[in-house]
């Protein structure tokens, strides 16, 4: 089995496969802040800084311990989740443009600390070891990708999920409802943290170099771009923003340093003329239905504000 | 035993006191209304009662327990529910979602349960808590809008969701502030019924309404406020000619020539 999935893997140009990796790993990064931001309404600016967490703690399992790999993206994505807690708990209780600065400024201290500390090897940055896995990086991350599709999914349409939205959306009636807006606000942020945590793991395996610097605050802002440009609160959206711009700069390279700013321009289209994102206040549900079975769709007409 | 009751409740704003020592008891299965004009402190009282606010001084008991200093969540699945006079709506979701919201304290999944989607306890749980927001949504009239986002109802539907939204919280006491503001007559005189009815159905109501012909015609008892301090309290008959009243609504001078 190992041996097929390798060999198919192998017969791939490595290019192209580098890119199919690339969006697999930023899917699992966007529909985890996708579920704190998006979803939730707690806008995060320091989303990568758990991925760092993720990426060190998987690398440093590798090097020292080689547990089996699986193993290891828990262990790192269950770490990333209480650094984002003993981070979260406290701020969490802050409102709008506070707590956005708040992530922004812990993810700048993580870095620094990162920086460091010696066990990252400082500013060096850490050269990582093949992951303890038979199945090829290609493939593992596609299969956990496939995973957190469906686990976020179950989430997002859960009482759970409702809860969220209700805070995204009213904070005062969803807590006049019965729900503990604190409480919940933390297990979001902790879930999105764990799958920022595994996404770094799977990350720092597939580049098998990492330095703190490769997740700055810029990272950050890739990964919220991924969320907005699909729209706030959307998986479909997530996906189609994640894919969209990891390969965009690809497509952009001939450019070279112009390359930003075609891609800011483009952010800048979006928001203009799809101000809710490519895909928000789109109704899978009900699109489907209405292609397969000719249902009429009721305009929507959603405007998510971000908070 | 009173279901509701404020003892000696204070609530200051900086230097302003919103609510001066109010006293007032709701009592099992009534329709009490609470009057008074722009700024007496009504919808104070309210987020007072729903642990928006806790008081500066005095206490609220809820069933003979002191809920003074409570959380609003801690509130809803003590039984108390309220909807808002500025409609507070989850406006991007749909109307039974909405509903579902209101019914959060009557499921117990949560992330677990999220990811055991498919189990029967789980898909159990969503089947009750569906059909029991279907329930709340027919007794205000809006099954047949489940599907549509709440931002996109009419003004009077809008209002009408959030008693549903509060019913679905299963309240011994429902709080409506001001349901039939906005409302044209006919609306009016059907929400008058709703409430009737929600009443007979064993909810205790308390509502604060500035329209005299539906608080006049709905309550059992009244109770006035003006400035933060409670200035009347009694049926609608002596509420309609008591002078402090006038008073209050008219100004000084008025009750003379009245
Ligand atoms: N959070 C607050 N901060 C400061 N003042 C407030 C607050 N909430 C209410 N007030 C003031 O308390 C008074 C009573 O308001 P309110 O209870 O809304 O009156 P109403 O009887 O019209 O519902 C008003 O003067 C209002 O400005
Ligand atoms: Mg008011």
């Amino acid at each position: 089995m190992a041996e097929v999935l390798q060999s198919i893997s192998n017969s791939i140009d490595p290019y192209i496969l580098q890119i199919f990796v690339n969006i697999g790993i930023a899917i699992i990064l966007a529909l985890g802040l996708n579920l704190i931001t998006g979803v939730t309404g707690q806008l995060d600016l320091g989303h990568a800084a758990y991925m760092s967490v993720g990426a060190f703690t998987a690398a440093i399992i590798t090097i020292n311990l080689n547990l089996p790999f699986s193993i290891n993206l828990l262990i790192a994505g269950t770490i990333a989740a209480l650094v984002g807690l003993a981070i979260g708990f406290p701020i969490l209780r802050l409102t709008g443009d506070y707590f956005a600065i708040a992530t922004l400024g812990f993810a700048e201290i993580l870095k620094v600390v990162f920086l460091n500390l010696d066990i990252t090897n400082r500013a060096l940055g850490l050269s990582v070891p093949p992951a303890n896995t038979t199945i090829p990086m290609p493939f593992y991350v596609w299969m956990i990708t496939i995973l957190v599709i469906v686990g976020v999914t179950f989430i997002q349409n859960s009482r759970f999920g409702r809860a969220l939205k209700a805070i995204r959306e009213d904070e005062i009636a969803a807590e006049t409802m019965g729900i503990n807006s604190t409480r919940y606000k933390n297990q979001a942020f902790a879930i999105g943290c764990f799958l920022a945590g595994i996404g770094g793991g799977l990350y720092a395996h597939f580049i098998a170099y990492i330095n703190p610097s490769d997740f700055a605050f810029m990272k950050s802002i890739d990964i919220l771009n991924m969320v907005v440009l699909g729209g706030l609160g959307s998986i479909p959206g997530a996906i189609v923003g994640a894919s969209v711009l990891t390969v965009a700069p690809e497509f952009l390279r001939f450019m070279s340093e112009y390359r930003m700013l075609v891609y800011g321009a483009l952010l800048v289209f979006l928001m203009v003329f799809r101000p809710n994102g490519l895909l928000g206040g789109v109704d899978f549900r009900k699109m489907v239905l209405r292609i397969f079975f000719g249902k009429k769709e009721k305009k929507p007409n959603v405007t998510i504000k971000a908070r | 035993m009173s279901l509701l009751k404020l003892d000696n409740v204070t609530i200051r704003f900086g230097g302003l006191i919103a609510v001066d020592k109010v006293n007032l008891t709701v009592e099992q299965g009534e329709i009490l209304s609470l009057i008074g004009p722009n700024g007496a402190g009504k919808s104070t009282i309210f987020n007072l009662i729903t642990g928006i606010y806790s008081p500066t001084e005095g206490n609220i008991y809820f069933e003979d327990r002191s809920i003074g200093s409570k959380k609003p969540y801690h509130l809803a699945a003590a039984g108390i529910a309220r909807t808002f006079q500025t409609i507070h709506l989850f406006n991007n979701l749909t109307v039974l979602d909405n509903v579902l919201i209101g019914a959060h304290t009557r499921g117990k999944w949560n992330v677990t349960g999220a990811l055991l989607k498919f189990t029967p306890w789980v898909r159990g749980e969503e089947r009750e808590l569906t059909e029991w927001a279907y329930d709340c949504l027919e007794r205000v009239n809006l099954a047949d809008k489940a599907d549509e986002l709440a931002m996109n109802l009419s003004y009077g539907a809008q209002r009408r969701l959030e008693i549903a939204r509060g019913l679905a919280v299963r309240p011994k006491l429902l709080l409506l502030d001001e349901p039939a503001a906005g409302m044209n007559p006919q609306e009016k005189a059907t929400l008058l019924k709703m409430v009737k009815a929600i009443r007979d159905s064993g909810v205790t109501i308390f509502l604060v309404e500035h329209d005299m012909k539906f608080v006049m015609s709905i309550s059992e008892r009244i109770s006035v406020l003006d400035y933060g301090v409670k200035i009347a309290e009694g049926p609608p008959e002596a509420i309609r000619s008591n002078p402090k009243v006038i008073e209050a609504y008219l100004g000084k001078g008025a009750v003379n020539s009245a």
